[in-house]
Parts: structure tokens; C-alpha cells; sequence
């Protein structure tokens, strides 16, 4: 923030004092903490109203009918307005019927879809030709990992014999992969964490060097 | 008819759907555009009853709890100034409107400094209840360990190991896992989506 403009130096003022009134939960739950909190759930709630009313409802709704003069669009609009009905004990009814019409055709277009990209690609991924090469070989290591990883999800059989120790190598690879997920997460946070203090630092380095 | 209709509408609008997938033509693209659209027209406009939803929670604790009136005041105008303040698309867009200014200075601090807390509560919550009693949770905490010394700076030729070692971790074992559980979690989620076409689960449609 060197050289930052009084507008910068106001903006990146309230930043900071978010940062801190956030910090201080670490300490304990108190009243400025719940401030923040609060106006962030209010401004959060108003930030996404805005984006999903410029983006979403102005081009899906506003342009297709009123400019483009497709009015077919209105049949969505009115299964939207009967999802308001939920809020209404007598006539709660009706939104089942626009939620049909989402769910149908959202479900509809999830089954395929998943099957394409979360199995048959997964699987062309994994299967691959078997090379004497230190890559083939890791390959190969990583396709017995998902078989026996898979397997120890294989509940129809009990886990004995060749099943017990594929399930057994399985629960080894998830747990690898479980402590991966871990620490990844765990330095992702710190890295946020760092970047928080790194601001801070920044910013009342800015800020006196604004003021002296 | 309160509930044969819309399953019979669940049904008829998955299987479109599904058929639409395997067609490769115009008209079946045309359709998926429509339906997606549709889709995104109806979620957009139940938005309304979500804001509904939290003022009429924001409202009753207000009402309930005189302490909370002052927090609760706070989410509504928080609501109130970004809606305002977005009314237009210029003032929306622009990087040094209020809502601009809002968003990068309060919204994605405040989302920012959330996140990054959890660092202290896992650290917390890791070092009270990790504890290497099996074979099993030994292996998840060593490899957490080598993970996260791999983001640190090392002495050579250490980093240069660990460093090698991390990427076949994560390249060899942990895809593996993690592809396995891509393919598991895909596999009941294909299932629990037939069985809602198919009108066996009906969970999403509350009670009467």
C-alpha cells in the first residue's frame, strides 16, 4: 500500500479493523466480533442479491422478454414465483411443482454428466497401458491403490482372504490421502493467515508512513 | 395430486434430460440451453424467499433478545447499503463504487480472516486429539508432517527430498484415494439421483 491515496488509506483502514475485530474470537466470543459478523452476513446476503439480479435475473429474465420478445420465458418466471408459496402453509403445495421442474431437470442433467466425468474419465485416467518405465510403474501403483481403495468400500462381501487384504492396502492409500488433504488444508490456512498479518503489517506501515 | 403430479413432472423432465445427452443434434442442444436456463430463472427467483428467510430469523431474535437488536440492525442495513449501493450495473461494476469498495474491504477481509482462524483451531483441535495409538493414524500423521514440511523452507539437500517425496504422495497414493473417492461418492450420487427420479425418495418435497 505504498504511496496509497487517502480513499486507500480509509478502505484499507476498515479492512484492517474487520481483520482484528475477527482476531479477536480467538480470545473469546465478544461484542465486536458480533458486530463484524453480523455486517458481513448483511453485506454478504446483498453483495450476491445484486450479483444474481445483474447477472442471473437482468440476462435470463428482463433481456429474453422484454428485448428479445421470447416469451415462452415467462413459464419459468411464474414456476420462480410459485417456489414463494412455500412460505405459505395453505398453498405450500404449489412450489412442489416448480421444485419438480428443477429437480427433474437438474437431476437429468447430473446423471450423465457424472457419469461421463466423475467415472468414465476417472477410469481412462487410471487405466493405462503397462510400461517397464518408472512412470508406468507409478501407474501401476496408482491403479492398485483406487482397486483397493474401492474395495474397502465394498460392504456386499466380508473382508477376508484376497478382499481383506485389497481393503487393507485400500484403508492405507486413503489414510495417505486423508493426511494429505490435512496438511494441505492446514497450510492453506496459514498461508491465509500469514497473508491477514502480512496486510496488517502493510497497512499501518502505509498508514504512518502517511501520517509522519 | 399434491404429490403424484410432481414426481410424475420429476420424472418426465429427468428422463428428457437424460435422453437429451445422448442426442447429437441441434435441436437436443437447444433444449439443453432452455432447460438450463429455465433452471437457473427458478432458482434465481426463490432468492426472494432465502432473503425472507434470514430477515424474518434476523427480525425474531430482535424481537425475542433486546441485546441482539443492535446486531440484528447491523445485518439489515449491511443488506439495505449493498443492495443500494448495487441498485445500477455501472455502479455495481465499477472498481471504485461503494460496492466495489465494500466487497474488496469488508467482504473479503472479513471471508479472508475467517478462514484463516481455523489454522489456530486445527492446530488446536490436531494437537489434542492426534495421537499415533495405531498403525493407521501413524500414517495419516506422518504424511500430514512430510506435506506440511514441504511448504516450509528446509536446509539442501532436505528440501530437495521432501520436495520429490511430496509430489509422488500426491501424485501416486493421494490421487488414488482421492480418484476412489471421486469414483465412490459419483457412484451414490448417481443413485441417489435415479431413486429421486424414479420417485422413491421424496425427501425434497417436505410434508404436508
Amino acid at each position: 500500500m505504498e504511496g496509497a491515496t487517502t480513499g486507500e488509506l480509509f478502505w484499507g483502514g476498515i479492512a484492517a479493523l474487520v481483520t482484528l475485530a475477527i482476531f479477536s474470537f480467538l480470545y473469546k466470543d465478544n461484542p465486536v466480533f458480533k458486530v463484524v459478523e453480523r455486517i458481513w452476513v448483511g453485506v454478504t446476503t446483498g453483495y450476491w442479491t445484486m450479483l444474481l439480479y445483474h447477472t442471473s435475473f437482468t440476462d435470463k429474465v428482463i433481456t429474453p422478454i422484454f428485448e428479445r420478445g421470447q416469451y415462452f420465458y415467462l413459464f419459468p418466471v411464474i414456476l420462480g414465483i410459485l417456489m414463494w408459496f412455500r412460505l405459505s402453509k395453505t398453498y405450500g403445495f404449489l412450489a412442489r411443482y416448480s421444485l419438480a421442474f428443477y429437480i427433474g431437470i437438474s437431476t437429468g442433467i447430473f446423471i450423465p454428466l457424472t457419469i461421463k466425468t466423475a467415472i468414465l474419465y476417472q477410469l481412462h485416467g487410471t487405466i493405462r497401458p503397462i510400461e517397464p518405465t518408472w512412470t508406468g510403474l507409478m501407474f501401476a501403483l496408482a491403479f492398485i491403490g483406487i482397486i483397493c481403495s474401492l474395495s474397502y468400500f465394498f460392504f456386499s462381501k466380508e473382508h477376508k482372504g484376497l478382499l481383506g487384504v485389497s481393503s487393507k492396502i485400500g484403508i492405507y492409500t486413503l489414510m495417505i490421502g486423508f493426511g494429505t488433504g490435512f496438511g494441505l488444508t492446514v497450510m492453506g490456512r496459514v498461508a491465509l493467515l500469514g497473508q491477514r498479518v502480512s496486510f496488517l503489517h502493510d497497512y499501518i506501515a502505509s498508514l504512518l508512513g502517511a501520517l509522519f | 395430486m399434491k404429490r403424484q403430479v410432481p414426481i410424475f413432472l420429476v420424472f418426465l423432465c429427468g428422463l428428457t434430460m437424460v435422453i437429451q445427452f445422448f442426442v447429437p443434434h441441434d435441436y437436443s442442444d437447444v433444449l439443453f440451453q432452455y432447460a438450463n436456463d429455465f433452471v437457473i430463472v427458478i432458482g434465481i427467483l426463490a432468492l426472494p424467499v432465502g432473503i425472507y428467510s434470514l430477515m424474518k430469523n434476523t427480525v425474531n431474535k430482535a424481537m425475542r433478545d433486546p441485546k441482539e437488536r443492535i446486531f440484528s440492525a447491523l445485518t439489515i442495513l449491511g443488506f439495505l447499503v449493498m443492495i443500494v449501493a448495487g441498485l445500477k450495473r455501472e455502479w455495481f461494476a465499477s472498481s471504485t463504487s461503494l460496492s466495489s469498495n465494500m466487497f474488496n474491504y469488508v467482504l473479503v477481509p472479513a471471508q479472508a480472516t475467517l478462514f484463516s482462524m481455523l489454522a489456530f483451531y486445527i492446530a488446536s483441535a490436531a494437537y489434542r486429539a492426534f495421537r499415533a495409538r495405531t498403525v493407521l493414524a501413524a500414517v495419516l500423521l506422518v504424511t500430514a508432517f512430510v506435506v506440511m514440511l514441504r511448504l516450509i523452507p528446509l536446509p539442501e539437500p532436505v528440501a530437495t527430498w521432501n520436495a520429490e517425496f511430496v509430489r509422488w504422495i500426491l501424485e501416486v497414493p493421494n490421487m488414488a484415494a482421492k480418484r476412489a473417492i471421486l469414483i465412490g461418492v459419483a457412484l451414490g450420487a448417481i443413485t441417489y439421483s435415479t431413486k429421486i427420479l424414479l420417485g422413491i425418495e421424496r425427501a425434497y418435497m417436505g410434508t404436508d
